[in-house]
């Protein structure tokens, strides 16, 4: 009678090991194809050129805003400027409130898709934090263009979620 | 000459250090063993003392101390100074080692009733840590370091950070990293002694209850924070320093249930082991996360490879050591008390495996870009599409459950009369999705279903409270449920009901939302202490009665020089109105976001409320009808604060 209680014990030890082990792997078979589907990949106007993303793909832009290049619509809403890598560009378009640090010059961080034309509709911004921080992913992928950076918070802003 | 009050402090620092060195070696031999308490005393003293030192440094502004120098001002808040001392990275862990080295004077003092050995060998792991986390402060983050000649002036603090609800944010969530220290020290301590059972655990749940209170408040303040202050409109963004708080809290809420299970029928005592450690574990790569600036985050303002290499060494070593020592012992450790499928026991096992499997999925969706980035060095970034696809299922499976497990019986699967008690929760469930449906056109399954379950569960847990014999334990448990009844009430309607807006504006225009008639008033500068302001007049009417005038802000602070959006927020029954100000364009119009967000007070109020149950849980079988009454010392056994 004491063994066979010890066993069912010990049988209830591995039935709860086993479904701790049960629930992991469900979540990581649950969690891996959402990561496929729902991460974004970041880019920079070189990586748009060279390697573009699947259309209709919601990825990262970053890079610094060209000079000289922010203009805004009569919606008095919409803004369109440059991002620049050192090598190339992309036209970007933006609806909304701009991050606090959102300036010519500075790097910037846009989520959003990548039209038919080659430009960019962002949904979402940021901006880099303060006067010597930016994006890391900015700052990569500046150093990479010859630029250079240190890695940082930022501030940002999106557009109507609806 | 007088060494100053910071030379002072850089040796108490020294000195904890050393004090630290006795209580980690005092377990070893015997003849040390009667040190471990006087050395915990004095460590707890030594740290109060250097951190009065810093306070003292920001307090008269000592710009010869290069942590004032580089994050204090003469003209910040007197509220911001003393603040301000956390509001860095080198003040914020010696802020973590001072609550670290007031929890090791809690446990030298406190009665402890499994013996004088038990409490050396578990002050012996707090001074493991605090040993590991000394040396970083002292080697790689000194925030004693002097500057000389010393600036006139310091650079000031960041005025995202000179903030209420961000001031008090960080020593709520260390409160709940360092209870969870303890709970692990306190597990170590049990796997050498094989002392594992209800004594055990009666001992470590006010810690880990206590914990996961200071966790939750931690977390709720960081959201209600990043809520007002960061002016996106939103709550939770699923940052990696979020998640890094979120993890540990998922540990604790799943150790918080099986070490009642432990204490209650001495069954699942590996597991609970086990989540002590995975508890401290995470609470390392959270301090790592947040520390290390390794991940893109508002949060990561330490970014210093040395320093990110340093952490990443000192949570590596302490996991494996807490890995190492679970693995050498736990097989030791008897196999616990059995119990049916449908037992409440069955049913906290079911908890404890979801909150796990939440757990992998916030750990895989927080890991995962660096993870890609070092093994192929693609950029990604997972976000709010990720994690809601993935925990929202679960949450409101955990949330159906919740209303089922307070009702059944321990070890039995005696599962009569849970019909009945489940049906008015039940039909009021489905009433809630049908009106919502009905009467607000809400169409989305996830989101009818979030209605449900809260409705589900905050009616069952009603329903706890009203059952006769009320004890403080249980109505602990049925208070937290409805606090987590709310939370989910309040995420799923502001998500699902929230109208927005966003327009470009002359003064004296405006616009129609939610009922709601906007006019932009006026626009105005404004000055406060260290800043200046455009402040726009939002008059915010509905049916032609006024109810509510918003102000937001656009700012700009002297010291540092930066600019800030204050977003003007007026509470609306349980909800809000929430406008944004954007920057002039110079065309005379102003842009503004508009949000109408209802119910999203509910969140927050869910998290006290949840909180406030745990913390009342901790009284146990006493029932409110004693509380007034003098209790005669033969009962005074049910009250386990703070352990014996």
């Amino acid at each position: 009678m004491a063994a066979e209680v010890r066993r069912s014990a010990r049988n209830q030890r591995l039935v709860l090991a086993g479904l701790a082990l049960a629930a992991v792997v469900g979540a990581g078979l649950l969690a891996i194809p959402a990561l496929e589907d729902k991460a974004t990949f970041f880019y920079a106007p070189s990586d748009l050129a060279a390697n573009p993303p699947a259309p209709g793909a919601r990825i990262r832009l970053g890079g610094l805003v060209k000079d000289g290049s922010v203009s805004r619509e009569n919606d008095g809403l919409t803004l369109v400027f440059t991002v620049t890598d050192g090598a190339r560009e992309t036209r970007v378009r933006y609806t909304g409130l701009v991050p606090d640090l959102f300036r010519e010059g500075q790097g910037v961080v846009a989520t959003g898709r990548l039209g038919p034309d080659g430009g960019f509709a962002a949904e979402e911004l940021l901006a880099k934090h303060d006067e010597t921080y930016m994006p890391p992913e900015v700052a990569k992928s500046l150093g990479r263009a010859g630029g250079a950076g240190a890695a940082g918070a930022m501030h940002r802003t999106g557009s109507l979620s609806e | 000459m007088i060494p100053s009050p910071a030379e002072l402090g850089h040796l108490a620092l020294w000195l904890a250090a050393a004090t630290a060195l006795v209580m980690a070696a005092a377990p070893l031999h015997a003849a040390l063993a009667g040190l471990a308490r006087p050395a915990a005393v004095t460590h707890g003293l030594l740290l109060v003392a250097a951190y009065a030192a810093m306070t003292h440094a920001f307090l008269v502004s000592d710009f010869s101390v290069s942590l004032v120098a580089t994050n204090s001002h003469t003209a910040k808040p007197l509220l911001y100074k003393v603040t301000g001392v956390w509001a860095n990275h080198e003040g914020s862990m010696l802020l973590w080692v001072l609550i670290l080295g007031l929890a090791g004077l809690a446990v030298a003092l406190v009665p402890l009733p499994l013996g004088p050995a038990f409490r050396a060998r578990t002050l012996g792991s707090l001074g493991v840590v605090a040993l590991g986390f000394l040396a970083f402060l002292l080697f790689a983050s000194n925030p004693f370091a002097r500057l000389d000649p010393a600036p006139p002036e310091g650079l000031g603090l960041n005025p995202l950070l000179q903030d209420p609800g961000l001031a008090f944010h960080p020593p709520t969530l260390y409160l709940g990293y360092v209870g969870l220290v303890v709970a692990f020290a306190l597990a170590v301590a049990a796997l050498l002694d094989g002392k594992v059972g209800p004594a055990w655990a009666k001992a470590t749940r006010p810690w880990v209850t206590l914990a996961w209170a200071f966790l939750t408040l931690g977390i709720a303040l960081g959201s209600w924070w990043a809520y007002y202050e960061l002016g996106w409109g939103g709550w939770w963004f699923w940052d990696p320093v979020e998640n890094a708080a979120l993890m540990p809290w998922l540990a604790a809420t799943a150790l918080l249930h099986s070490i009642r299970v432990l204490e209650t029928r001495d069954a699942l005592r590996n597991w609970t082991l086990m989540l002590a450690i995975a508890g401290f574990a995470l609470s390392m790569l959270g301090t790592f996360i947040v520390r290390s600036g390794l991940l893109t985050s508002v949060h990561a303002f330490a970014v210093d490879p040395t320093r990110g290499l340093f952490l990443l060494a000192l949570l590596v070593g302490l996991t494996a050591w807490a890995l190492l020592v679970w693995a050498l012992r736990a097989p030791k450790v008897a196999e616990g008390a059995r119990f049916a499928a449908t037992s409440r026991e069955g049913l906290l096992v079911v908890n404890n495996l979801l909150l796990m499997a939440l757990l992998a999925i916030v750990f895989i969706g927080t890991l995962y870009p660096l993870a890609l980035e070092a093994w192929n060095g693609r950029q990604i970034s997972v976000g709010p599409p990720y994690f809601n696809a993935t925990t929202v299922p679960l949450v409101l499976l955990l949330a159906v459950l919740m209303g089922v497990g307070p009702f059944l019986a321990w070890k039995r699967g005696a599962t009569k009369g849970l019909g009945r008690r489940l049906l008015l929760p039940g039909l009021l469930a489905t009433l809630a999705a049908l009106a919502m449906l009905g009467l607000l056109g809400v169409t989305g399954v996830l989101t009818l279903l979030g209605f449900a379950a809260a409705a589900w569960l905050a009616v069952a847990s009603l329903q706890l409270l009203a059952r006769r014999g009320l004890t403080l334990g249980r109505a602990g448990t049925a208070l937290a449920h409805l606090g987590v009844a709310l939370t989910i009430l309040g995420a799923t309607a502001s998500g699902a009901l929230q109208r927005e807006a966003l327009v470009s504006l002359r003064v004296g225009e405006g616009f129609e939302i939610a009922g709601f008639t906007v006019t932009l008033e006026d626009v105005a500068p404004k000055a406060g202490p260290n800043w200046t302001a455009l402040e726009a007049t939002l008059a915010v009417q509905r049916e032609g009665a006024p109810v509510a005038t918003l102000r937001p802000q656009s700012r700009t602070y002297t010291s540092p020089p930066m600019e800030t959006t204050e977003a003007g927020i007026a509470m609306w029954r349980a909800g809000d109105l929430y406008g944004v100000l954007g920057k002039p364009d110079g065309s005379g119009r102003w842009q503004i976001h508009f949000w109408v967000k209802p119910l999203i007070h509910f969140i927050w109020w869910g998290a006290l409320l949840m909180a406030a149950g745990g913390v009342l849980a901790l009284g146990g079988a006493l029932r409110f009808a004693q509380l007034g009454r003098r209790r005669p010392a033969a009962r005074a056994a049910p009250v386990p604060l703070p352990a014996e």
